[in-house]
C-alpha cells in the first residue's frame, strides 16, 4: 500500500455531500433561471418588466384573446371564478376585470392566488399593474369579495401568439397568513 | 474437491465457514461473488416481471393482469434491472477484477466493501415488498415523475428509502473503487498502463459519486412533498413538476453511462485476447471514455424535449447529444481496427463481445435518431424509445456482463465452462433478443405508446413476435445459470493464462487465484 486510501475516501465522501447540496441548490437556481427567462409561465418578474417597459408603447392594431382560469388547491374550500372567462384585447392597452371569491366555510380564512401564464413564451409580456395575487386575501366565514385585476399585454407579444391563458390557483395560507408567497 | 488442500494452504488465516463466512467477509473475491449472485437472482426476478408484461401484450385487450399491476410491473422491472442487475453485476466484476488487474492485495477499504454489498439485499427486499402493500407497488414509471408518482399508495416511502439504500451502496462502492485504483496500484502500473476495464470503472465511479447524491436529493424532495407539505414539485404551492424532470435527468443521463462504460472496458479487454493483437488506440479509448463521461452532464434535457423548452435550449441539447456520437464512434472504430487482420477465434466471450459491438451500435443509431428534436416529438414516449434503450442495455450492458463472466469464469473457478453450451447460449440469446426488440422499432414508429397494457389492433402481429422472443430469451438464460453452476462444480481444468492470447496481471496468477493474491506486489514491465 503506497498511500493511505482513507484520505481519498474522505475527499470523495465530501464530494458526495456537496452534490447532495447541489441537488437542493438546483431548486433556487431553477427558479432564478425561470424568472430570468420567463419560462414555465412564471410571472414573478413583473415589477422589473413594468419598470423597463417603455412609456411610449403604442396600442397595436391586432386583437388577441385572453382567457381566465381560476382553480383552488384540493384542500381549499373556496369558490373562485373570473367575472369574464374570455376577453378580446389589443396589446398595449390597459384593461380591468374582476374575479369573484366566496368562502363557503364557517370560519375566517386567508387565501393566496398563484398566477401562471400559458403559453410560456407569453409570460413576460403579460403585465399586471394591479393584482389580487400581489397580496393574500382574508375572507370571513361566508363572505364574498370582488378582486380587481388591472393588466395589459405588451405589444411586443410575438405575432404567433393569438390566445393567452392566465390561470390562478388559490390555496389556503390561513396558518401562515401575512407571509408573501411566490 | 481440493477443500482439504485449500484449508491446509490457508491455515494461518481465520476462515469462518458456512453462511457466516459470507456475511462477515471482507475479501474482494467473496464480495465480488456475492454481488454477481445478487445480480443473477435479480436478473431472473426482473425477467419474470418482463414476462408478465409480454404475456399481457401478447395480444390486444386486457386478459391477464389489471392495468395498475401492469404499470407496477413496468416500473419495478426497470428499477430491478438497472439498480439490481446491471449495477451490482458491474460492481461485482470490479470487485473481482480491479485488485487482480492493478496488482493490489484487496480493495482499499474492505469493511466498507462488505457494508456496501450487504445494504443491497435489504434495499431490494424493501422494494419488492411494495408489490404486496395497499395500493400496490409503484406504478408511475421508474422515472418517478410527479404528480403521478405522488399518487402511489403506501409503497412510496418504501420505494424512496430503497432508492436511498441503493444509492448509498453505489456511492460506497464507487469510493472504494477510486481509492483502490488511486492508491493501491502495483509499482510500475502507471495510469496509462492500466487495463481499460480499470479505466472505464474509474470514470464510472466518478460519475456515480457525482450523480447518485442528486437522485437522492430529488427523491427526498418527492418524499417531503408527499408527507411534509413542501411544494418542490407542486405548482399550486409555487413549485414546478418540470423541475423534477430536470433533477431526475441530471442524474439519469450520467446514470445510463454508468450502465454502459464498464461494458466498454469489458469489450476492450476481450477483443485483444481473441484477436491476438494489442488493443488499437489505447490512449484514444481512455480519452473517448472521459469525453463521454464529461458530455453526459450537459445533455440531460434531451429526455424531455416535449416539455416546452425555448428553441435555443432544444438546439443546444440536440447538438450536445449528437456530439457524444463522436467519442463513441472512436471506440467502435478502435474495436473494429483491433479485430482487423487479427488471428481471430470465436470462443463464447468473443461472440458476446462482437454481438455487443454490432447490437450496441444499432441502439446507438436509434439514439441518434431520438436526439433529433423535430423527430423526437414523434418518437417521444413511444415503443421506439423502448426499442432504443433495450438495444443498448440488453445486447449492450447485459451481453457485456455475460461476455465478462464467460471470459473470467475459468480464472475465478479454475474450470473451463462447457464451450458448446456457451455458444448455444449466445446464439439463442442473440436470435431471441432481436426477435423481442427489433419489432418494437416498427410499432413505435407507427405510434404505439409505451407503458400501456392494451393497444390498437394494428400493432398485434409485431407484439406477438416480441412476446415470443421475450419468452425465448428468458428461457435461454436458464442455460446461462446452468453453465455457471456446472462450471463452479467442476470441468476441464484451466491453465493460469486460460486463453492463448490473454495478457495482463490477472493471468499471471493460478486459476483459481489464491484467497489472498498479490501479497507481494507484482512487477509491472
Amino acid at each position: 500500500m503506497k498511500r493511505p486510501p482513507r484520505r481519498t475516501a474522505i475527499r470523495l465522501a465530501a464530494v458526495c455531500v456537496l452534490m447532495l447540496g447541489f441537488s437542493y441548490a438546483l431548486v433556487p437556481l431553477y427558479d432564478a433561471l425561470c424568472d430570468l427567462t420567463g419560462l414555465s409561465g412564471s410571472t414573478s418578474n413583473l415589477t422589473q418588466a413594468m419598470a423597463t417597459a417603455p412609456e411610449t408603447e403604442t396600442v397595436a392594431e391586432r386583437q388577441v384573446t385572453l382567457q381566465f382560469v381560476a382553480n383552488v388547491d384540493h384542500s381549499m374550500p373556496w369558490d373562485i371564478r373570473p367575472d369574464q372567462f374570455e376577453m378580446k384585447i389589443r396589446p398595449g392597452q390597459t384593461y380591468q376585470t374582476v374575479f369573484h371569491a366566496y368562502n363557503r366555510t364557517a370560519r375566517a380564512m386567508t387565501g393566496q392566488a398563484v398566477p401562471s401564464v400559458a403559453p410560456q413564451m407569453a409570460a413576460p409580456h403579460l403585465i399586471k399593474q394591479e393584482c389580487f395575487c400581489f397580496t393574500s386575501q382574508p375572507l370571513d366565514a361566508g363572505e364574498s369579495v370582488e378582486m380587481p385585476l388591472i393588466f395589459k399585454v405588451s405589444e411586443r407579444l410575438p405575432e404567433t401568439i393569438g390566445t393567452l391563458t392566465l390561470s390562478y390557483t388559490f390555496f389556503d395560507v390561513s396558518q401562515t397568513s401575512g407571509t408573501q408567497s411566490g | 474437491m481440493s477443500e482439504i488442500a485449500a484449508a491446509h494452504d490457508d491455515h494461518h488465516d481465520y476462515h469462518p465457514s458456512g453462511l457466516w463466512r459470507w456475511v462477515t467477509t471482507t475479501n474482494h473475491k467473496d464480495i465480488g461473488t456475492l454481488y454477481l449472485w445478487l445480480a443473477m437472482i435479480m436478473f431472473f426476478i426482473g425477467g419474470a416481471m418482463a414476462l408478465v408484461i409480454r404475456t399481457e401484450l401478447f395480444s390486444p385487450g386486457l386478459q391477464f393482469v389489471d392495468p395498475q399491476f401492469f404499470n407496477s410491473m413496468t416500473t419495478l422491472h426497470a428499477l430491478v434491472m438497472i439498480f439490481g442487475v446491471v449495477m451490482p453485476a458491474f460492481t461485482g466484476l470490479a470487485n473481482w477484477q480491479i485488485p487482480l488487474m492493478v496488482g493490489a492485495t484487496d480493495m482499499a477499504l474492505p469493511r466498507l466493501n462488505n457494508w456496501s454489498f450487504w445494504i443491497l439485499p435489504f434495499a431490494f427486499a424493501m422494494l419488492l415488498s411494495t408489490m404486496f402493500m395497499d395500493g400496490g407497488g409503484p406504478a408511475g414509471g421508474w422515472t418517478l415523475y410527479p404528480p403521478l408518482t405522488l399518487q402511489t399508495g403506501n409503497a412510496l416511502p418504501f420505494v424512496i428509502f430503497s432508492i436511498h439504500f441503493m444509492g448509498m451502496s453505489s456511492i460506497m462502492g464507487a469510493i472504494n473503487i477510486i481509492a483502490t485504483i488511486v492508491n493501491m496500484r502495483a509499482p510500475g502500473m502507471h495510469m496509462m498502463k492500466m487495463p481499460l476495464f480499470v479505466w472505464t470503472w474509474l470514470i464510472t465511479a466518478f460519475l456515480l459519486i457525482a450523480v447518485m447524491p442528486v437522485l437522492a436529493g430529488g427523491v427526498t424532495m418527492l418524499l417531503t412533498d408527499k408527507f411534509f407539505g413542501t411544494s418542490f414539485f407542486n405548482a399550486a404551492g409555487g413549485g414546478d413538476p418540470v423541475m423534477f424532470q430536470h433533477i431526475f435527468w441530471f442524474f439519469g443521463h450520467p446514470e445510463v453511462y454508468i450502465l454502459i462504460l464498464p461494458s466498454f472496458g469489458v469489450v476492450s479487454s476481450i477483443l485483444p485476447t481473441f484477436s491476438r493483437k494489442p488493443l488499437f488506440g489505447y490512449s484514444s479509448m481512455v480519452y473517448a471514455t472521459a469525453s463521454i463521461a464529461f458530455l453526459s452532464f450537459v445533455v440531460w434535457a434531451h429526455h424531455m424535449f416535449t416539455v416546452g423548452m425555448p428553441l435555443a435550449g432544444e438546439l443546444f441539447f440536440m447538438f450536445a447529444t449528437m456530439l457524444i456520437a463522436v467519442p463513441t464512434g472512436v471506440k467502435v472504430f478502435n474495436w473494429v481496427a483491433t479485430m482487423w487482420r487479427g488471428s481471430m477465434t470465436f470462443e463464447t466471450p468473443m461472440l458476446f463481445a462482437i454481438g455487443f459491438i454490432i447490437m450496441f451500435t444499432i441502439g446507438g443509431f436509434s439514439g441518434l435518431m431520438l436526439a433529433i428534436v423535430p423527430a423526437d416529438f414523434q418518437y417521444h414516449d413511444s415503443y421506439f424509445v423502448v426499442a432504443h434503450f433495450h438495444y443498448v442495455l440488453v445486447p449492450g450492458s447485459i451481453f457485456a456482463i455475460m461476455a465478462a463472466v464467460y471470459y473470467w469464469l475459468p480464472k475465478w473457478t479454475g474450470n473451463h465452462y462447457p464451450e458448446r453450451l456457451g455458444k448455444w447460449h449466445f446464439w439463442l440469446s442473440t436470435i431471441f433478443v432481436n426477435l423481442t426488440f427489433f419489432p418494437m422499432h416498427f410499432v413505435g414508429l407507427a405510434g404505439m405508446p409505451r407503458r400501456i397494457p392494451d393497444y390498437a389492433l394494428q400493432f398485434a402481429d409485431y407484439n406477438m413476435l416480441a412476446s415470443v422472443g421475450a419468452f425465448g430469451f428468458g428461457f435461454a438464460q436458464l442455460l446461462f445459470l446452468y453453465i455457471v453452476v456446472v462450471t463452479i462444480r467442476g470441468g476441464e481444468k484451466a491453465t493460469d493464462q486460460v486463453w492463448e492470447g490473454a495478457e495482463g496481471l490477472e493471468w499471471t496468477l493460478p486459476s483459481p487465484p489464491p484467497y489472498h493474491s498479490f501479497t507481494t506486489p507484482p512487477v509491472v514491465r
